[in-house]
């Protein structure tokens, strides 16, 4: 396990951990971003850099972004009277630590049999365009449709009802 | 080299984190947090065994397209996460989950 | 013309001063030291840019403005940075008492890291890149991307409400305008084949009948580039698109509680902001470090990407000097409304150059679809309310 690997593992994981676990929303949030972070540079690590570089554009330079303003207008700033855990807190950390136990099993289990190859598969920016507009065209435009979608959805939601009609 | 074990395990515990939000925080903001936490686990096993798969590599390009389409999915699922959150503060006046376990109003 | 072999020199002289001090190291060291002694001239070089362009723009706007600006340190006030500098690191640094302590003293650290790494991907001259990447340009806007939540967290931490709004109306100006950035810069990637700035300066450093093959020379470049400016101006929150650090509005927007040498950052993070993105602007429209005129390849290229990115400063100032501030509704419409269907436009136009094949009639086709739509456009969209004519009221 290299220097490195641990350190950007350390930093996600933290920043997970604090994302989960401060009181102060804001905070949480800021974790999150932290968590991106230390993703993007495992991705960088891992030699994909097309995926680190669109995870920090896209994670950290808007979803990031959207979380923030979304604590900022539903007043989420401000501490609950009750606690910040809901009260079926242990049964939801049971669960998840349960997940942790299977997931964790099965790796350790099954490491002799993992794939060990050495050579980076060279992936250029070239031949990511040249798939998306050939191989793959049919789940961009689907893709595409979901966004537009999304955004449509999001503005209708969030939009504020005209007068007289709530 | 670090192996492809380590990488799997980061995603295992990343994932258990998010999940462990998602399902004891009260408000709902920190359980869409959970949730691309979740999701940026899942991405990581993705690009981790795009990179350590089979020796040579039969088509280098599906594992990074997958990570590529998952994120941008994330994308848009995040944001109408967010609106509908917003809009749910709006009708209750507050995003506590669990002040919000009846159908009612 | 035949390159004499003196200018050839002057054209690579930093890049083979580098190597000369790097040979002094053991063959393990090299790269590193390399890599160091780079990064050592982009940090040490910016910074007295920045302060040359302190003084600049207030001589600057000063002489627009009818006034002579600084003028007391130094000849012709030039040093004035200098005194600026002192005044800024000997201030106090206040932090309020019911602000966030570790998000405000990380928010301007977060700002000034991430723009520095913007200068990773720029071609300062012929083999002068600090990091050659195949997604250059993709780097590039990660990293401008990253900016927003540091002024986020300025103004969020501050608990002050001034710097909130500062800080909502700036976040909400530079994610609007990201937008038009990004698709602006698409159609260079689109008509160059690849996202990698130095191809993209390659592709411009051709001649014919010895003009250059500038993106900004032709109808979608000339248009995009437009857009680029007005989409570089909201990003770096400059005039006319200041009101998140209009004075008269919001005391100073979202570093209201910052003094001292944290607020000197701020300065210093915005100023580098628009020079990172200045030199994206000529590399990727204005040629990079190519000469104008294939007569004039004799001078060396950083000369030239550093003449055009102070013009392109010049400009920024001058703007500033000149043109009214934009009201926070007036801008997010023009962003929306205006200046995304013509980017749109834009890349269409682009392709339909393309496929249109060599020669005048493509000149002619792409200019009138970009001049139709922009007056289209500019009646439809931007059209306000009918004001009657103006009435003064005299005080009697």
């Amino acid at each position: 396990m290299s220097f490195v690997f641990f350190l950007l593992a350390t930093l996600t994981v933290a920043g997970g951990l604090a994302a989960v676990l401060l009181k102060n929303t804001v905070h949480c949030a800021l974790a999150l971003t932290v968590a991106f972070a230390g993703l993007a540079f495992l991705f960088l690590n891992l030699d994909a850099q097309f995926a680190g570089f669109a995870q920090i554009l896209v994670y950290i330079g808007a979803v990031a972004i959207l979380v923030v303003f979304a604590i900022l207008l539903t007043k989420g700033s401000e501490t609950p009277k009750d606690g910040v855990f809901s009260h079926t807190w242990l049964t939801g950390l049971a669960i998840a630590a349960a997940v942790f136990a299977v997931l964790g099993w099965a790796v350790i289990e099954t490491a002799p049999m993992l794939p060990k190859s050495t050579s980076v598969p060279i992936v250029t920016v070239a031949q990511i365009g040249n798939a998306l507009m050939g191989r793959y065209v049919l789940p961009l435009e689907i893709v595409a449709v979901l966004l537009t979608a999304a955004l449509i959805g999001a503005v209708i939601v969030a939009m504020h009802e005209k007068e007289g009609l709530e | 080299m670090t192996p492809l074990g380590d990488y799997l395990l980061v995603a295992a515990l990343v994932f258990s984190i998010g999940l462990a939000g998602a399902l004891t925080r009260r408000n709902a903001i920190l359980v869409l947090i959970g949730i691309e936490l979740m999701l940026n686990a899942a991405n990581l096993n993705l690009i981790a065994f795009w990179r350590y798969g089979s020796h040579p590599h039969p088509d280098p390009l599906t594992g990074m397209m997958f990570a590529i389409f998952s994120i941008a999915v994330a994308a848009a699922e995040a944001a109408v996460g967010l609106g509908l959150v917003i809009f749910i503060h709006r009708h209750a006046k507050t995003t506590d989950l669990d002040q919000m376990h009846r159908m009612k109003g | 013309m035949q390159e004499k072999p003196i200018f050839e020199t002057l054209d690579q002289i930093f890049v083979l001063l580098k190597h000369w001090l790097v040979s002094f190291l053991p063959t393990a060291l090299q790269p590193a030291a390399g890599v160091v002694i780079s990064v050592a001239t982009i940090v040490c070089l910016f910074p007295a840019l920045f302060a040359l362009t302190t003084v600049f723009e207030r001589k600057g706007l000063g002489r627009i403005q009818n006034r002579i600006g600084p003028n007391r340190v130094g000849p012709f006030g030039l040093f004035q940075p200098v005194a600026d500098g002192i005044k800024s690191l000997t201030k106090e640094d206040i932090v309020p008492l019911s602000a966030d302590a570790v998000v405000h003293f990380l928010a301007p650290l977060v700002l000034v890291v991430t723009v520095f790494m913007g200068f990773a991907v720029l071609p300062m001259g012929r083999n002068m890149v600090l990091v050659e990447m195949d997604a250059g340009l993709l780097f590039y806007f990660a990293m401008g991307a990253s900016t927003e939540l540091s002024v986020f967290m300025a103004g969020w931490s501050s608990r002050n409400k001034y710097s909130l709004m500062g800080a909502m109306r700036a976040v909400a100006q530079m994610i609007s305008y990201e937008v038009p950035l990004l698709l602006s810069s698409v159609v260079v990637v689109m008509m160059t084949a690849s996202l990698s700035l130095s191809d993209i300066v390659a592709a411009q450093s051709k001649y014919t009948w010895g003009l250059p093959h500038w993106y900004i020379f032709t109808p979608w470049g000339f248009a995009g580039f437009v857009m680029y400016a007005i989409a570089t101006t909201a990003e770096t929150n400059r005039s006319p698109f200041d009101l998140p650090e209009g004075e008269s509005e919001l005391v100073a927007g979202y570093h209201t509680e910052y003094s001292g040498f944290k607020f000197a950052l701020f300065f210093l993070g915005e100023y580098l902001a628009m020079f990172s993105i200045s030199g994206l602007g000529t590399t990727l429209f204005l040629g990079g470090w190519s000469a104008p005129l294939s007569s004039l390849t004799w001078v060396p290229s950083w000369i030239w990407f550093f003449s055009k990115l102070m013009l392109s400063i010049f400009v920024f100032i001058w703007l500033r000097g000149t043109l009214p501030r934009l009201r926070q509704d007036q801008l997010m419409n023009f962003a929306w409304k205006f200046v995304l269907p013509m980017c749109l436009l834009n890349l269409l136009v682009a392709g339909l150059w393309r496929f249109l094949g060599d020669g005048w009639p493509r000149w002619v086709v792409c200019s009138a679809i970009l001049i139709a739509a922009y007056v289209a456009m500019g009646k439809m969209e931007m059209r306000s309310e009918h004001f009657g004519p103006r009435s003064y009221r005299y005080a009697e």
